[in-house]
C-alpha cells in the first residue's frame, strides 16, 4: 500500500531509533536556547546527557499551558526571531493568550503532515479542498491551507461564515474535500437542504473535521447528509496546530504522527504513565520543531492508546477519539473558552455580582450557542427597561470582544441560579454530541 | 406629595407574576394600579399600592428584586383631547416622559395618569395648568 510518506509504515525498531535521535537533539536545543527549560531541567536534576533514548523521556519535567502564559509572549521560543517566519496564538484575554511560532522548517514539516492527513482521506493533487477553518491567529485556516498546497491539490480559502455562499462555491467550484468544525459541517448541510441543493449536486467525497469534540453519532449524521467519509483531525496550537493526529479511512482512532510527536498517556493526578490501553491525560513531546519545541506538554485532553495494529497498514499508534478534558475548558465553535475568562468580564461590569451561569447548547444541525445568565441585584436593577437592556448589551459586547464569539446575555431573578452547598453551578453543557 | 411606585424585576416564567401578586394579597396590600413592561426575557412590574413601604419589605423578605420609584400623578379630563392637553404642558415645560400608564378609578370625575419623569419635583414646579394629585389621593381613593 502506498502512503503519502514512507514513515507511515515504519517498523517499531526504526521508529524508536528515529524518535530517540530526534528527542536527544530537541532536549539539547531547548536546554541551550530556552532559559526556562535549563532551569526546569536543573530543578528536576536532569541534564541533556542523561537522555539517551525515548526510554528516558519520563525523567524530563512536564510543560503546562501556564508555563506558556508565564513566559508570554516569546519566552519559550528556541529559535532567534530572524529564523521565525510565523506566529499563531490561541484565543483568550490579552496576556492570557498562548503564543507559538514557526521557523521555515516548522512550516514545511506542518504542511507535510497536513498533506498526510488529506491523503488519508483519499486526497491527491486532483482534489479541490474547501477550507472553512478561520484564517488568522487561529492555526486551523492557514495550517490546512499550506498543507493543501504542499500536496499540490487546490485550496479554496473560503474561511467561515455566509453559509449560502459556501454551498454556491461548493457547487460551482467543484469542491471535493471539506475542512471545518464538525458542527459547521452539520450547519452547512442544513443550509444546503434549505437551498434545495441535493448531495448529488455537489462533488464532495470526504471531509476532515476537528477543532472541537464530536461523536460517532455526529459522524453518522455528517456522512449521511453529505454522502462523504468524515474523518477526525486532531491538533493543538501549542504542539503545532491541526494535524498532530488524524483518522484513516478505517475510522477507528487517530494515528499520531510519531515521527514528529511522542505521545504519552498519564494519570493526571500522579503524573505517572497509565497501564497500556488505559484512559488518561494526553501528553506530547515535539521532536522536530525548531521554533517552540515543547517537552512533555500536558494537553489536558483525555484519551487512550488503542494497542492493536490498524488494518490500514500504518504503524503509527492510534489514540481514541478525544473524550473530555481534565480542566473546565469549553470548546465552543472551535474556540477555547475558559469559564474564568467569562467571569472576569462579568465582574468588570459595575454593580454585577458573581452570580452567573454559563449555558452551552447545540441546536440540532446547528452551531454551539453560549448563553450567560446573570442574576439581577439592587445595584443594577432599574424600573426602566432601557437601563436593564444596556447592562445586558454591555456584558454581551465585552464577552464578544474577549472571546471573539457571539453570546446571549439574560438577566434573571436573584436566587434563580441553583446553588449546591452554597456554590452556584456555573457551567451547564447541554450539548449532546 | 411624593408618590411611590413599586418596581419589581420579573423573569418571563410561568406563574411568577401570580406568585408576587399572591404575596401582596396575603399581606392585605391593595394594588391600586399595575403596569407590566416586558422584553423577550424579563419584565418590570410597576405597581401603585396603598402601602408601598410595607409592600417593599414583604417582597424583599421573599427575595424579590424590588425598589421604589418616585412618580407623579395627574388628573386628566375624560373627554377627547384631555390627555393631549396634559401632554402638551409637559412638552412646553421641556419635561421628558420615560413611561406612563393609567390608574383604575377616577378622581373627582377625572381619569388619573401616572408619569415617570427624571425629576418629579422639577416637573411639578414647572408644569402649569395640570392638577397633580397627592399621595393620599392615589393610595386611597
Amino acid at each position: 500500500m502506498m502512503f503519502y510518506s514512507a514513515e507511515e509504515s515504519i517498523s517499531a525498531d526504526e521508529l524508536k531509533k528515529l524518535q530517540s535521535e530526534r528527542l536527544i537533539k530537541t532536549v539539547k536545543r531547548v536546554y541551550e536556547n530556552v532559559p526556562f527549560y535549563k532551569k526546569k531541567f536543573r530543578e528536576a536534576g536532569v541534564e541533556p546527557g542523561d537522555i539517551k533514548s525515548v526510554d528516558d523521556l519520563h525523567r524530563l519535567p512536564f510543560t503546562t499551558k501556564q508555563d506558556l502564559r508565564d513566559n508570554y509572549p516569546y519566552g519559550l521560543f528556541a529559535a532567534p526571531m530572524k529564523d521565525i517566519v510565523r506566529i499563531h496564538a490561541s484565543s483568550g484575554t490579552t496576556g492570557k493568550m498562548t503564543v507559538v511560532c514557526y521557523t521555515k522548517n516548522d512550516i514545511e514539516m506542518w504542511s507535510g503532515l497536513i498533506a498526510r492527513c488529506l491523503s488519508m482521506a483519499g486526497a491527491t493533487h486532483d482534489d479541490i479542498i474547501h477550507n472553512c477553518y478561520g484564517y488568522g491567529l487561529f492555526t486551523g485556516g492557514l495550517g490546512i491551507h499550506y498543507g493543501v498546497e504542499k500536496l499540490g491539490a487546490t485550496v479554496i480559502p473560503v474561511s467561515g461564515g455566509n453559509s449560502q455562499r459556501q454551498i454556491k462555491i461548493m457547487q460551482d467550484f467543484g469542491s471535493t474535500i471539506l475542512t471545518c468544525t464538525p458542527s459547521y459541517a452539520l450547519n452547512l448541510a442544513e443550509t444546503m437542504r434549505e437551498m434545495g441543493v441535493g448531495k448529488g449536486d455537489i462533488k464532495l467525497k470526504a471531509g476532515l473535521f476537528g477543532a472541537e469534540p464530536w461523536s460517532e453519532n455526529m459522524r453518522r449524521d455528517i456522512e449521511k447528509l453529505w454522502g462523504i467519509d468524515a474523518l477526525d483531525i486532531y491538533g493543538l496550537s501549542e504542539i503545532m496546530g491541526p494535524g498532530v493526529a488524524n483518522e484513516c479511512l478505517e475510522k477507528n482512532g487517530l494515528h499520531v504522527f510519531e515521527d514528529h510527536f511522542i505521545p504519552e498517556i498519564i494519570n493526571s493526578e500522579t503524573g505517572k504513565a497509565v497501564a497500556p490501553g488505559e484512559r488518561g491525560e494526553l501528553v506530547f513531546t515535539t521532536i522536530t520543531k525548531e521554533g517552540i519545541p515543547l517537552i512533555r506538554y500536558r494537553t489536558k485532553d483525555i484519551t487512550r492508546i488503542i494497542p492493536e495494529k490498524c488494518k490500514c497498514g500504518r504503524t503509527f499508534t492510534r489514540i481514541e477519539r478525544l473524550s473530555g478534558r481534565t480542566d473546565d475548558m469549553l470548546i465552543i465553535r472551535g474556540v477555547n473558552v475558559f469559564p474564568s475568562e467569562i467571569e472576569k468580564v462579568i465582574m468588570s461590569v459595575e454593580g454585577v455580582e458573581p452570580h452567573y451561569q454559563i449555558v452551552v447548547d447545540r441546536a440540532e444541525h446547528g452551531l454551539d450557542t453560549l448563553e450567560v445568565l446573570v442574576e439581577v441585584n439592587d445595584k443594577i436593577f432599574s424600573d426602566e427597561i432601557k437601563n436593564l437592556e444596556s447592562i445586558e448589551k454591555k456584558i454581551k459586547k465585552e464577552i464578544n470582544s474577549v472571546l471573539g464569539i457571539g453570546v446571549t446575555v439574560k438577566l434573571v431573578e436573584p436566587g434563580s441560579i441553583p446553588r449546591s452547598e452554597g456554590k452556584a453551578k456555573r457551567i451547564i453543557d447541554k450539548r449532546k454530541i | 406629595m411624593k408618590i411611590l411606585q413599586l418596581s419589581v424585576f420579573l423573569e418571563n416564567k410561568e406563574g411568577r407574576l401570580a406568585e408576587i401578586i399572591g404575596t401582596l394579597a396575603s399581606a392585605g396590600i391593595n394594588i391600586r394600579t399595575i403596569s407590566l413592561a416586558d422584553t423577550k426575557d424579563f419584565g418590570v412590574l410597576r405597581m401603585i399600592t396603598d402601602a408601598p413601604e410595607k409592600a417593599v419589605e414583604i417582597l424583599k423578605n421573599k427575595g424579590v428584586t424590588v425598589k421604589t420609584t418616585d412618580i407623579i400623578a395627574a388628573g386628566v379630563e375624560d373627554s377627547p383631547g384631555g390627555l393631549y392637553k396634559v401632554l402638551k404642558t409637559f412638552k412646553d415645560a421641556g419635561i421628558n416622559i420615560e413611561y406612563m400608564y393609567a390608574m383604575t378609578g377616577k378622581n373627582n370625575g377625572n381619569a388619573v395618569m401616572i408619569f415617570r419623569v427624571d425629576d418629579p419635583d422639577a416637573a411639578i414646579k414647572n408644569i402649569k395648568g395640570v392638577k397633580f394629585l397627592a399621595a393620599d389621593d392615589i393610595y386611597r381613593v
